[in-house]
């Protein structure tokens, strides 16, 4: 048998599996998608003693718009979030993002919370969050905590979640209408591992200049970085060549990023200046939109 | 807690599989391919990488496509699980793997029935495939022998004959 041995429990509440973390807490494991966790209990990286399965918690499926917001329950498979009309008309970027997760056979079964949770640091949704401000819905037995990206996101495959934890929802503000967004990536093959990866927002500001602009990188740090210096030096301006050519050299700047099998920390740079360049160029080309 | 959510090694679960139903009492870490190859003896459902990255293993869950080496066999109780056993009639061959055949879509056979089950979810949700779409659809099924030319012919072809059959 492949993975070493564990017990299983499968609760079907969000109350049964806190209190199934209260007595296992840190021996135990959730179980969401299974799409990151399982390869690790295959090759025994993972070893936990106890398995706790969120598949049968139902109430974690969902996609809601209400109030200027889109709630996501942790449990909602990134296949179901892709199609949804809701992601599709508010969270454009987070559809977009979608068709970058692994393959449609691991979106079937991946989540949107096993992947804010696992926190891999070639991830797209969790550069999405980021972009989108999204709030992380933490439940413990005390109740909820309320976390922002830069709070939960505490470094490579790690969150600020304590054993006793788990993330229930994310909240998302929905993008305005007017926003134009660019999710771009380069691996070596369609679904495989980002090497490096770009999300931008943008907002049209009248004559061709730009606001709340928003940029964010995947494959280059411990976690989703944002680069607000990047952000600060688009602020109100149109997005001439001479500005982009900049912004691409200051995102190369500021990233430092580790060399790997995969490619080595120059060349993530280098990439990295350039996707910056093709997500705000393509942002700006969308912003201004006439959608609903 | 109750005594139903209460961890253990071992469960009895009960799911659907190629129309049957099957019943099984099966150590808690085995996954659902094993289960399905060990247990119930559909040994068309191969195992390569067993971490999520070949699809050799791709079988559907309630339709979908999915990897079952990234599974539990506990996980599918309840479920609807279809594999490659369950595509051809046990007389003819299915539309898909009659594609196969006649373009030469497999050589050794090894991935192609992860091919077969993810081309079948695929086509019954987008029956008429550009080739860049049917391209994206196999990325994440590995074939080391036949190449993926052939097979995406086969798509073509499979596609063309389950279009004649839906519209006639």
């Amino acid at each position: 048998m492949k993975p070493a041995a564990f017990l299983y429990a499968a609760p079907e509440t969000v109350e049964e599996t806190l209190a199934l973390l209260a007595e296992y807490g840190p021996d135990a494991k959730l179980l969401a998608g299974g799409q990151s966790l399982m390869p690790l209990l295959n090759m025994r990286l993972a070893r936990p003693s106890v398995l706790v399965d969120l598949n049968r918690v139902t109430a974690l499926d969902f996609i809601a718009a209400t109030n200027g917001e889109v709630r996501i329950g942790a449990m909602t498979r990134q296949r179901a979030a892709e199609r949804s009309p809701v992601v599709a008309a508010r969270l454009q970027l987070m559809a977009e993002a979608l068709r970058w997760v692994g393959h449609p056979q691991i979106r079937n079964r991946g989540t949107i919370g096993g992947s804010l949770a696992h926190a891999d640091p070639s991830a797209e949704l969790p550069a999405v969050a980021a972009v989108l401000g999204a709030t992380f819905v933490v439940t413990g037995q005390g109740g909820a905590r309320l976390l922002s990206p830069d709070d939960f996101f505490v470094g490579y495959l790690t969150t600020a979640m304590q054993p006793d934890e788990v993330l229930t929802e994310i909240w998302v503000p929905a993008m305005a209408a007017d926003a134009g967004w660019a999710f771009v990536e380069v691996a070596r093959r369609h679904g495989d591992f980002a090497l490096v990866g770009a999300a931008a927002v943008v907002h049209p500001a009248g004559d061709g200049r730009f606001r709340d602009v928003r940029l964010a990188f995947i494959g280059v740090g411990p976690a989703p970085i944002r680069i607000k210096e990047a952000e600060a030096a688009l602020e109100g301006r149109t997005f001439e060549e001479g500005l982009l050519v900049d912004v691409a050299r200051l995102v190369a700047d500021r990233l430092d990023p580790e060399s790997d099998i995969h490619a080595s920390a120059a060349y993530r740079k280098h990439v990295a200046g350039v996707l910056a360049r093709r997500a705000l160029t393509m942002a700006a080309s969308r912003a201004g939109g006439q959608r609903a | 807690m109750t005594k139903a959510t209460l961890p253990v090694a071992e469960r009895t679960v009960a799911f659907a599989v190629n129309g049957g139903r099957v019943e099984l009492t099966v150590p808690v870490r085995k996954t659902l391919a094993d289960a399905l190859r060990d247990d119930l003896g559909l040994t068309g459902t191969h195992l390569g990488c067993e971490h999520g990255v070949c699809g050799a293993c791709t079988i559907l869950l309630d339709g979908q496509a999915v990897r079952s080496c990234l599974m539990l066999a506990v996980q599918a109780d309840g479920h609807e699980v279809r594999t490659v056993e369950g595509l051809s009639d046990g007389e003819h061959l299915h539309p898909i793997q009659e594609a196969f055949w006649e373009t030469h879509g497999l050589q050794c056979g090894f991935c192609t029935p992860g091919f077969l089950m993810t081309i079948e979810a695929f086509l019954r949700e987008n029956p008429h495939p550009t080739e860049d779409e049917i391209r994206e659809a196999i990325a994440g099924n590995l074939c080391r022998c036949t190449g993926y030319v052939n097979i995406i012919k086969a798509v073509q072809v499979a596609a063309d004959k389950l279009g004649a059959t839906t519209e006639t």
